[in-house]
């Protein structure tokens, strides 16, 4: 069986772009903090989803629904309205990370499938296992803290289907239980669907150095003239004890393109790949790179190899936690 | 209001875990919890020791809870997460694996790490037997409200965090080991020589966060001492401090005071700054500013002074 590609899609231009490039599933969000990508001049309005959804259905591809932020005390009404949107503009299902709004989505939306969010952190398969009981989750999208062996027994022990991020951004926290955004900058996922954002982005120079700033607090630092990255609070520049160095992480992206025969074999029934703020130009691009090799693997031919490394965040890309010695 | 102490988030010597609960007994606390929230490789180093401090706690008085983990992988660390339902005493959960474990109807905390951000998330622990809730740290004085005046009328006792570092972050990757140049998996547990986490800073030598392991923690300690006001008119009932090492019973001494007015706004504040010299303090989660500022004066300019 040919495994699922699920791709993202932050204006209505991607998800065309994605479904004619061979995605089997685009996922999307509301132009709101209803969603993990809320940035701005990304994602849709009403009348966009519902286009969106009949334009992949009339190509045979399906449309899920991110509405993964942590709902805001009293501000609930925002993320029902999304759910209820969701529901008549036609979506396959939607993706929610919130105890309290997976519970109002079996009440009232019983026939729209819940996929349970990476936001949600599930990580083994008793939380799994309790979601679909407790809420009828139907597919978990997993953290990025699993080896491919976790990510088997896990499988092995659990109807609902797994999806796995396989390329783009990498979070290195358990995913929905980071605050450090917010910490630095008042804008946190969880609350706002936003991590270090561009609003709190400032770059500073200073004796020949330009410095990449967070919230006031520099991330990077490079020579002046050259280019200097975004600055993504978890993959900054800091010191700690004698070491200076990328202490939390690389700045690097996943790619797991290599894994997918293992993946597949572990049980996986989708693939992911992050990046609803990245060009319809990207994600056709990525798309097509996986929709091949995800055919491959089904054929049983070799896996194509490399084609993407020219697309991964400064050039250099990990396997992440799927490989167990990233920890 | 009243005080809670919660679980150690550090790794310390089992003499001195000791030693820490044994002190705590005679401290103007309320409520404990204790046990291993952070790693499962530390707990062997000191579960044994658990049942007396729950004994010296219990018999000093005070209601006692043991935590779970916050990130639960592991078939060892679902095991030992079962066999917390069995242990007799309260558990806080903040980890939601535990929902897999709690048979229905039986009571249980929820701990900061759980995400319960909105009505519905509270309303549904409540009616699964949650009977207090403490807050994420990010959450504002409005929403705490919100929440407060909800958990008053589900009877769910409502806490917020009031001391300490606050946890922002946890992950599958250990960063102690990482700066040691060791895997997680073989650790050599380079978190055992930091007992309040160690300090992170900037390229530029600002003081930013503290890492602890798998987790990774704000290097301000939070201070709810300009917000108790505010918290008693929300309807909190709880306050918690998260232990660190020095004289900790003295900290809990201050918030007690300052809880019962016989110290002013701000003393609390003072008294930190004279114990731990050039500590920052932060309140700005509360406050709803950003989680490193201080309404005091600014956490980032004393932390670089």
């Amino acid at each position: 069986m040919v495994m699922e590609i699920v791709c993202p899609a932050g204006t209505p231009a991607s998800l065309r772009a994605a479904v004619k490039a061979g995605a089997h599933t685009v996922y999307c969000g509301f132009a709101d903090e209803t969603n993990a990508r809320n940035f701005p001049g990304l994602n849709f309005d009403r009348d966009e989803i519902r286009d969106g959804i009949a334009f992949a259905h009339d190509h045979g591809a399906k449309v899920l629904v991110a509405i993964n932020t942590f709902p805001r005390a009293g501000a609930e009404p925002l993320w029902h309205r999304a759910l209820a949107d969701a529901e008549s503009a036609g979506a396959d299902a939607v993706i929610l990370a919130d105890l309290g709004l997976l519970a109002h989505a079996a009440q009232h939306h019983p026939n729209l499938r819940r996929h349970l969010s990476v936001q949600a952190a599930a990580a083994n398969a008793d939380m799994i296992n309790f979601y679909a009981r407790a809420f009828g989750v139907k597919r978990v999208v997993l953290p990025r803290v699993l080896s491919v062996q976790e990510i088997t027994a896990i499988n092995a022990e659990t109807e609902v289907e797994t999806e796995v991020f396989v390329f783009g951004g990498l979070c290195v926290m358990a995913e929905g239980r980071c605050m450090l955004s917010s910490y630095a900058t008042g804008q946190s996922p969880n609350m706002n669907g936003v991590c270090s954002p561009a609003s709190h982005v400032d770059y500073h120079d200073e004796a020949g150095a330009l410095s990449a700033r967070l919230g006031g607090y520099t991330i990077h630092q490079v020579a002046a003239g050259e280019p200097a990255p975004y600055p993504t609070l978890c993959k900054g520049c800091f010191q700690a004890g004698e070491k200076t160095g990328h202490l939390f992480e690389d700045p690097v992206s996943l790619n797991a393109e290599t894994l997918i025969p293992q993946l597949a074999e572990a049980g996986v029934t989708a693939l992911k790949i992050e990046g609803r703020q990245r060009s319809r130009a990207y994600v056709a691009k990525v798309v097509r790179n996986f929709r091949a090799a995800v055919d491959a693997q089904a054929a049983g031919l070799p896996m194509p190899e490399g084609m993407l490394a020219s697309l991964t965040e400064g050039q250099a890309a990990t396997a992440g936690a799927y490989k167990k010695t990233w920890r | 209001m009243k005080l809670t102490v919660g679980p150690n988030q550090f790794f310390w010597k089992p003499e001195e875990w000791s030693a820490f609960y044994t002190a705590l007994a005679e401290a103007p606390v309320e409520r404990v919890v204790l046990g291993e929230l952070v790693c499962s490789k530390r707990l062997p180093f000191y579960q044994d020791r658990i049942p007396a401090a729950i004994e010296a706690l219990q018999g000093a008085g005070k209601a006692v809870a043991v935590t779970s983990l916050a990130l639960i992988t592991l078939k060892r660390e679902r095991k030992l997460s079962a066999e917390l339902i069995e242990a007799g005493v309260e558990v806080e959960i903040n980890d939601l694996t535990m929902l897999a474990y709690l048979p229905e109807g039986a009571g249980f905390s929820v701990g900061p790490l759980v995400n319960v951000y909105n009505d519905s998330t509270l309303s549904w622990l409540a009616g699964r037997g949650a009977t207090s809730i403490c807050l994420p740290p990010e959450l504002p004085l409005d929403s705490v409200e919100r929440l407060a005046h909800l958990g008053r009328d589900l009877g769910v006792a409502i806490e917020v965090w009031g001391h300490g570092r606050v946890p922002l972050a946890i992950s599958g990757r250990c960063y102690h080991a990482r700066l040691h140049g060791h895997s997680k998996d073989n650790c050599r547990f380079a978190c055992e020589d930091d007992p309040d986490g160690l300090k992170l800073a900037t390229l530029e030598g600002q003081d930013f966060l503290a890492i602890n392991g798998v987790q990774t923690l704000s290097d301000s300690f939070a201070c709810a001492d300009h917000q108790i006001e505010r918290l008693r008119e929300t309807g909190v009932t709880r306050v918690r401090l998260s232990p660190h090492s020095g004289d900790f019973a003295a900290v809990c001494a201050l918030y007690r005071a300052r809880i019962d007015g016989q110290i002013e706004r701000g003393a609390v504040a003072g008294a930190l700054k004279t114990m731990q010299p050039g500590i920052p303090l932060s309140d700005g989660f509360l406050t709803g500013t950003r989680g490193a500022e201080w309404s005091g004066d600014s956490a980032r300019t004393s932390s670089t002074t």
